[in-house]
């Protein structure tokens, strides 16, 4: 727990850093943005999301939560611009995300959601060089700048040793790293992250989210985070926005969000929340006896 | 770190293309008439240099006349498949596609042999009703394959056996009926057979390849990407459907080429890029041209063989692929299946 702690204090410092060097313009700005999901063309839809409106700013990471089928994913598609909105806008620096071309699009956003499996064997090297493919003329083969970029890429992740290893040789929490350098050499501004904890064990879901919070405060990502991660997403984020079958119920600080009879109305569980000494709640499920 | 360069893959054609040259003069050497092998070599090099009176008229006519058009038909052939092999792995995402496995070449046979009976004498048609037969095979294949709206590996590929034995049953028929039980013609387009001529100037069908293969190449380091994974590809910012379209397209033109001038010979579009990532690893824009040679080295390994094992009779080409092609095939199933 004393980490955890750590790790409150160092965001509570960059609270006091931030107006300084920061861009004034928010970086992600998600403006009444809203999707409609139907089996065929013409009948009634299935599934709607939103009008959902909200802002990042560099250096921000925001959880979103909700419990299954709540458009968590639906909504980082949105913001990654991978579909497109029925109406509303996501912008990011400025520029409508459904405007921009692939590559462009790449160079600004990395979007990770599970893997699939990998078909031939590929080296850890050459996979995080694959983030850099956004930066190439078509055929255009890999410069010193792309492999210093796929270097440091590693470097921020913690994953230098694993350079040489094959990707089918890595552990859950190391691939998931790895995953990470890749998106990471497409030196994006917003990174979004699909679950990024699903298949990790409770070291590696610490380990990875107190990754990513560093690399949002020390180098300047915009971070959003689908997670079904309550406690996580509670000591990390600064702002969450809790989903239910399509609707943002809420979005503010962990604090704001985190009111028992909210999510015990969303997540149908018996659930406490106490806020703790760093500000920041912390849920526990309410015994039956 | 050490990211591809053009150097490399210069080294490894340049490579291969020496390991063909000898591997065509050995081919050129072995027949019916004796020849040796320096003789080869300086019928070879005046042929190229014009100077076709110093060269005595019956090497001219083994060489250039009989051996020579026969190996230029199998580097055709195996370049075509090989690359086509390469392609449709990546399009599919399935390491065990092969344009015979998935029933591609005998759609393609199909195309042709139909053109043979509606118009016989129209240059080029048959190579355009191939790859009709190809294209519409893969499609349906492509179709046939999904479970769920996914891509399923075991339906595909049962998907292509099942359909190519089906149109080779259609061939079978047309076959017979038509042409009174010509034998020949039959292991010609079910197993692949290179001992007739094409009935087009080769020089023509290599201009096609060069262009199909220049094309294909565009998109290796999008299939690079497509290979880790659809989606993650999409996010990197690779237009899918595009690299897709040319893919499909590519390799369904070159199966169909190379089946209008040989049948349908199996295995080497599975066999010959798995030996290649093998030796020389995974990225496309590498593998594309190795494959295109090792499939030309391949083919005029297994004619040379299929021509002279059992002389002075001769086996079809593919039946050689097929001895070494089946067993890898089983290979690299268990040990996918592992």
């Amino acid at each position: 727990m004393s980490a955890t702690a750590g790790s409150g204090t160092s965001s509570g410092a960059q609270t006091q850093t931030r107006p300084f060097g920061t861009d004034p313009r928010p970086r992600l700005k998600v403006e009444q943005v809203s999707y409609a999901y139907s089996a065929t063309d013409r009948s009634a839809p299935k599934f709607i999301l939103g009008p959902v409106t909200f802002e990042a700013q560099q250096r921000e990471l925001i959880a979103i939560l909700g419990p299954n089928a709540s458009g968590k994913s639906t909504l980082l598609k949105l913001l990654g611009g991978v579909i497109k909105p029925l109406s509303g806008r996501v912008e990011v620096d400025g520029a409508e995300v459904g405007g921009l071309d692939l590559r462009t699009r790449a160079q600004k956003i990395a979007l990770v959601q599970q893997e699939s499996e990998l078909l031939f064997p590929l080296r850890v090297w050459e996979y995080v060089l694959q983030g850099r493919y956004p930066y190439g003329r078509r055929l255009r083969f890999e410069s010193d700048e792309d492999c210093l970029m796929a270097g440091n890429a590693l470097a921020q992740v913690g994953a230098d040793a694993l350079r040489d290893r094959w990707m089918e040789q890595l552990s859950g929490g190391e691939k998931q790293r790895v995953i990470l350098a890749r998106a990471l050499s497409q030196q994006p501004a917003l990174l979004l992250l699909d679950e990024p904890t699903q298949h990790l064990d409770i070291g590696g879901k610490v380990e990875l989210l107190r990754r990513l919070r560093k690399l949002s405060d020390e180098n300047r990502y915009t971070v959003v985070v689908v997670t079904h991660e309550l406690n996580l997403a509670a000591e990390f984020s600064d702002r969450i926005v809790l989903l239910q079958k399509g609707k943002p119920l809420r979005i503010g600080t962990p604090a704001q969000v985190y009111q028992r009879d909210l999510l015990e109305e969303v997540f149908e569980a018996p659930l406490e929340v106490e806020l703790r000494v760093t500000g920041r709640p912390r849920v526990i499920l309410r015994g039956s006896h | 770190m050490k990211p591809l360069t053009p150097r490399r893959i210069f080294g490894v054609c340049g490579l291969l293309l020496a390991v063909l040259f000898v591997v065509v003069v050995i081919s050129l050497r072995m027949g019916a008439y004796p020849i040796s092998i320096s003789e080869i070599v300086m019928t070879l090099f005046r042929g190229v240099a014009g100077q076709r009176e110093q060269i005595p008229s019956e090497f001219w006519l083994v060489v250039f006349g009989l051996r020579l058009p026969r190996i230029a038909l199998g580097i055709l052939v195996g370049a075509a498949l090989s690359t086509a092999g390469a392609g449709f792995q990546a399009l599919l995402r399935n390491p065990l596609a092969d344009p015979y496995v998935l029933g591609v070449s005998s759609g393609a046979a199909l195309g042709a042999i139909v053109s043979l009976v509606i118009a016989p004498h129209v240059p080029g048609l048959i190579q355009i009703a191939a790859f009709a037969g190809a294209a519409t095979t893969i499609t349906a294949v492509y179709f046939l394959g999904r479970r769920g709206g996914q891509l399923d590996s075991p339906t595909l590929l049962l998907a292509g056996i099942v359909s190519a034995s089906f149109l080779s049953a259609i061939i079978m028929f047309l076959m017979t009926t038509l042409s009174g039980r010509d034998l020949r013609g039959m292991a010609f387009w079910l197993m692949g057979d290179l001992s007739s001529p094409a009935a087009i100037d080769l020089r023509w069908l290599y201009f096609i390849l060069l262009v199909v293969l220049g094309s294909i190449y565009t998109t290796s380091s999008d299939l690079n990407l497509i290979l880790t994974g659809e989606q993650e590809a999409r996010h990197l910012g690779v237009n899918v459907k595009r690299v897709k379209l040319v893919v499909y397209i590519g390799a369904s033109v070159l199966t169909g080429l190379a089946v209008s001038v040989s049948g349908a010979i199996g295995y080497v579009g599975l066999l010959v890029p798995h030996v290649m990532r093998m030796m020389f690893g995974t990225d496309y824009r590498l593998l594309i041209p190795a494959s295109a040679l090792g499939g030309a080295i391949a083919i005029v390994i297994a004619d040379t063989l299929a021509r002279t094992v059992v002389a002075p009779t001769e086996l079809p080409v593919g039946a050689m692929t097929a001895l070494a092609g089946a067993p890898v095939f089983i290979y690299l199933m268990r040990r996918k299946v592992r």
